[in-house]
């Protein structure tokens, strides 16, 4: 394009204040991605529920038991495909930093309720054999360098004590699911009951359920609930997607905290760079005046003005998003399975961009359609 | 030969007539120029003299395109351009006007090449056509060996010429220079209306320009003196008062 050097030769007239705004659009774009990828995280866990399962805790908090007697009456409920009941376990490898979540499970039906959750069949056949055996999420895997047959020792001190906890990897698990959560530990119901003090003996931590359909969602969900009514075992019963949010809104509302942040910071950005460009065009009035008296159209002249704004905004945005495209495996390494999967998608770098360029047109527009409607015998005057 | 009394239709290059500019300032109406004629002949070199605020820049303006006037006509090569629309005078410039300006009004970001090369964008010339016509542009204006200097790394003089070498690159009409030599000493005011009278003599330039300098005025072939936005008196060369011949 004939024009090119023209752009370029304005960009970097002022070489200082061409980084500086540079600079600003890539802060903002870096932190634009940071926080769509920790909005992603959170919201993760509902994006990717299985539409055609519920959830059940105890009324009072998650952290309160269910009777496993509940199974079987569950089961029983029409709409209801199959049952299968977790525990947290809440143990310790090696260090408290190494944290990820275990998860005490039922093995005759934890495949058949979330069957996303690949695990190779030889695999689970040694696992379902084996009293101590242990299923790992190929995250927390790699993060530790587990390999099937290693032995692993867990403390835990929420049930009997202090106590180590000793499982062989059996198996290696996989999400079907782009973005499902690789990072958990499971292992038997059997060998959880035979050490868990007599108090907690005939309790489960939750219910998890397949149904034939997600439109019996709402039927079964309150037919749980009803069944459970006025016992010391009241439950909450809703759709793993909403249980998924409930459980991010414990946070606070983080949706809310990122959409502010990110609006207050693409607002700053947008005041800053109009004003810059707005001082930019202000200084070379007679310059433009001169491309105009020469024969450059007043389109032609707001295109230099909104091509230069474009390109900071670009040049800005490519940078910010490339530096979280570096930070974010490097953060969520840091933090050690303690958010969800940090994820930079392409949706992400997409609108991150699709924003940048919004911001450089309209902080490029004003000054563009001023310098358009310049008059060049008033302009020239200035001089 | 240029005429200030013609009122009907003429061959010239420019006829300019009945023209009037008046401005609004403050609710006052200010009459600039008042019932203006001119006749410009192809290769005609014209200074306008006049004291400040006599309209000499408003005239050039006007006739330049730049500006559009009350009441009046100008017609230049034919094209009357008093009624185009503003893309359309826009691209009459582009192609018509060689503008020359006392500030040099150079591109600061661009190098000579560059500067003098602007106009050109506007054509559908090749690069390399676009080149050849740049350095022909400099040569002329005795600057071919700075082509890739920065106007802060030349002389006043030699930005003037780089501004006139912009001005004739895409071989104007006419070229309309506002004070060319103002800002320049005496020794590169010569050098300049040199170069601008090489160009009228030599390549068959048409010339209108303003200036407060008599020395520099006499170089045009006819000096026109405007006071109160009329021309009451027509300079050298044989020019009467109201008319010239």
């Amino acid at each position: 394009m004939k024009f090119r050097g023209l752009i370029f030769a304005n960009l970097f007239r002022k070489k200082l204040r061409l980084i500086l705004t540079i600079g600003s659009f890539a802060v903002a774009l870096f932190l634009f991605a940071f926080l769509a990828v920790v909005r992603g995280a959170f919201n993760r866990g509902a994006d990717i529920a299985g539409a055609d399962r519920l959830v059940v805790i105890n009324r009072i908090s998650i952290i309160q038991p269910l009777p496993l007697a509940y199974r079987d009456k569950i089961l029983r409920i029409p709409g209801v495909k199959a049952v299968t009941h977790n525990n947290w376990f809440g143990g310790v490898y090696q260090d408290e930093k190494n944290f990820f979540p275990q998860f005490v499970i039922d093995i005759e039906n934890q495949r058949k309720v979330i069957p996303e959750l690949k695990v190779p069949d030889d695999q689970w056949n040694n696992f379902v054999k084996d009293r101590r055996g242990a299923i790992a999420g190929a995250k927390t895997a790699a993060r530790f360098g587990w390999k099937v047959g290693d032995h692993i020792p867990i403390k835990n001190a929420l049930f009997g004590g202090e106590s180590t906890w000793d499982f062989n990897i059996d198996g290696i698990y996989h999400s079907e699911r782009a973005g499902g959560d690789e990072s958990q530990f499971w292992f038997q119901w059997d060998y959880f009951e035979e050490r868990m003090p007599q108090s907690f003996k005939g309790n489960v931590g939750w219910y998890v359920i397949k149904l034939d359909s997600p439109d019996n969602a709402v039927a079964v969900a309150k037919a749980i609930d009803d069944m459970a009514a006025n016992s010391s075992f009241e439950t909450k019963t809703e759709t793993e997607s909403a249980f998924a949010a409930g459980w991010v809104k414990q946070f606070g509302n983080i949706q809310f905290l990122i959409m502010t942040i990110g609006t207050v910071v693409f607002f700053t950005l947008l005041l800053v760079t109009g004003n810059t460009m707005a001082i930019s065009v202000r200084e070379r009035v007679s310059e433009l005046a001169v491309l105009k008296a020469i024969g450059f159209t007043d389109r032609s002249v707001l295109f230099f003005v909104l091509a230069e704004a474009l390109t900071i905004a670009l040049v800005g945005g490519l940078f910010g998003l490339g530096l979280a495209a570096i930070a974010v495996p490097v953060l969520a390494a840091a933090l050690n399975g303690l958010l969800p999967t940090l994820i930079l998608s392409k949706t992400i770098l997409a609108l991150g961009l699709a924003l940048a360029v919004f911001v450089g047109g309209v902080s490029g527009l004003l000054p563009g359609i001023g310098a358009m409607r310049m008059r060049v015998v008033t302009a020239l005057r200035r001089v | 030969m240029i005429r200030v009394d013609s009122t009907g239709k003429s061959n010239s290059l420019i006829q300019v007539r009945g023209l009037d500019k008046t401005y609004r300032r403050g609710g006052e109406e200010i009459q600039v120029l008042q019932r203006l004629n001119l006749d410009v002949d192809k290769g005609d070199f014209v200074a306008f003299m006049g004291p400040s605020g006599s309209g000499k820049t408003t005239l050039l303006n006007l006739l330049g395109g730049l500006d559009v006037p009350t009441h009046g006509s100008i017609t230049v090569a034919g094209d009357e351009i008093t009624h185009m629309s503003g893309n359309k005078l826009t691209r009459w410039r582009a192609r018509h006007v060689g503008f020359i300006f006392q500030m040099y009004n150079l591109i600061p970001v661009l190098n000579a090449f560059q500067n003098v090369e602007l106009p050109l964008l506007l054509t559908k010339l090749s690069k390399s056509d676009r080149r050849k016509h740049v350095e022909t542009a400099l040569g002329v204006v005795g600057l071919a060996d700075r082509m890739n200097h920065y106007p802060r790394q030349l002389s006043g003089g030699q930005e003037q010429r780089v501004a006139i070498a912009r001005a004739i690159v895409a071989d104007p009409t006419f070229l309309l220079c506002d004070e060319p030599t103002g800002d320049l000493d005496r020794k590169s005011a010569d050098e300049i209306m040199e170069l601008i009278i090489r160009l009228v003599k030599e390549y068959g330039k048409t010339v209108l320009m303003v200036t407060h300098d008599p020395v520099v005025a006499k170089r045009a072939d006819t000096t026109l003196h405007l006071e109160k936005g009329v021309l009451v008196e027509a300079g050298e060369l044989g020019v009467a008062a109201g008319g010239v011949a």
